[in-house]
């Protein structure tokens, strides 16, 4: 036991802990993980709960048949570091696969994919 | 224009803790991870089953996980231990030291599956209570694994959060006997089975479920241990052990109850409790990476 915490506090001794920061995890979405819209949105946007690195970060959103759908203008709004937005083409109806992959401000990647429908709810 | 952050360009991109893809795995409390980590269980609390003998075993736990490089890595661990017999007193001290090296075999992202080689070492003569195993180093070679269902077909919507992880082993004590009494060579085995309320939450549906429910893993982890030479191999011992673990960010906490899975382990049930940190993301900087990333 003694060897244990002694390895710890020698560990802990090595560095201060810098500003605490983690994975991101997707908090949720508009539209939602797994969810049906009546309407085409104009829009995808994401929500983390962490703030992220813009230089790191994508979403793409596909069609059925594999085709990018989105318009390729992922950001993060301003003022809003761990929310991430793409534009939409005008979606018929049919189901769309959200592949995401950010890196937090630490460097932590995590990634993702969900789907949503349109016109089927 | 998008531009990282200065500490973004001072370091590596890193994959930590439990990670395969989109699925996280969290760390589980009886049977070993099937990744390398730069973790801490502190402590973990147990109280045993009632043995056949009756006897009461309470258990305190720290166990250390460190990253040597991105692929490899070790874990310390040490217990203090009590024992409750009836009709004697009760002894109490600290277990025996373990120690495990690790090589992380294969992360495949898209179908969610890790696999880890493993060797443990429960050191002999490092125990001052004459309450667990024989006093002799005992060579555990494993293999562990994890793997995520989230790859199977979307339309099995509430089935893809599964995911099983599990160990396989054996156990070869360093003595054949120890004052007279066997040391049976034994294979371990063990697996753990989870429902990702994150993974579900992330990437399958979005059923509504907002902090702390969208961060709990609910999960039956059981492990057996099976002598294969020196002793009968009917006496297999196991327990079966329900439980739930809420991961955060920085650290996860675990909860389950153990039974024991004949009447050769015990009779009744007990309970675990574990407090584990994510060393990686308290300290990214410093001790949270591999230390082959330290200079």
């Amino acid at each position: 036991m003694q060897k244990i915490i002694l390895t710890l506090a020698a560990a802990v001794a090595i560095g201060p802990a810098p500003a605490v920061r983690a994975h991101s995890f997707l908090d949720h979405a508009n539209p939602a993980v797994g969810s049906s819209v009546a309407t085409a949105p104009a829009a995808v946007t994401l929500w983390f709960t962490q703030d992220l690195e813009p230089a790191f970060s994508n979403v793409t959103v596909t069609n059925e048949a594999g085709q990018r759908v989105d318009l390729g203008n992922a950001r993060l709004p301003p003022g809003s570091p761990a929310e991430l937005q793409i534009g939409l083409k005008p979606l018929p109806r049919g189901t769309y696969l959200v592949s995401w992959h950010v890196v937090s401000v630490d460097t932590h990647p995590t990634e993702g994919t969900f789907t949503f429908e349109v016109g089927r709810g | 224009m998008l531009r990282p952050s200065p500490f973004c360009l001072q370091l590596p991109l890193r994959v930590a803790h439990g990670w395969a893809g989109e699925r996280f795995f969290p760390a589980t409390i009886l049977t070993d991870d099937p990744f390398v980590a730069d973790e801490i269980s502190l402590p973990q609390v147990s109280l045993q089953p009632p043995a056949p003998d009756a006897s009461h075993l309470t258990n305190i736990e720290i166990d250390l996980s460190k990253r040597i490089t991105p692929s490899t890595g070790i874990v310390i661990g040490d217990e203090w231990q009590r024992l409750r017999a009836p009709g004697v007193p009760s002894v109490g001290g600290l277990g025996a030291l373990r120690t495990m090296g690790q090589y992380q075999l294969f992360i495949d992202g898209p179908h969610q599956a890790l696999g880890l080689l493993g060797l443990n070492v429960t050191w002999g003569h490092t125990e001052r209570a004459a309450v667990s195993a024989p006093n002799v180093a005992t060579l555990s070679p494993t293999f562990d694994f994890g793997k995520g269902f989230g790859d199977i077909p979307r339309s099995l919507t509430f089935l893809r959060p599964f995911a099983i992880t599990g160990n396989l082993g054996f156990d070869f004590p360093t003595q054949a006997t120890t004052a007279g009494v066997p040391n049976p060579n034994n294979f371990s085995y063990g697996f753990a089975f989870e429902y990702s309320f994150p993974y579900l939450e992330c990437c399958v549906k979005d059923v509504g479920l907002r902090a702390p429910f969208n961060q709990l893993i609910p999960l039956v982890e059981v492990a057996f241990t099976t002598p294969i030479s020196r002793a009968p191999a009917n006496q297999t011992t196991g327990t079966i052990q329900p439980g739930i673990i809420w991961a955060g960010q920085y650290f996860q906490i675990g909860a389950e109850a153990i039974i024991p899975a004949n009447r050769g382990t015990g009779h009744g049930y007990g309970g675990v409790v574990q407090l584990h940190f994510y060393l990686d993301d308290i300290f990214p900087r410093s001790i949270g990476r591999p230390i082959s990333e330290w200079w």
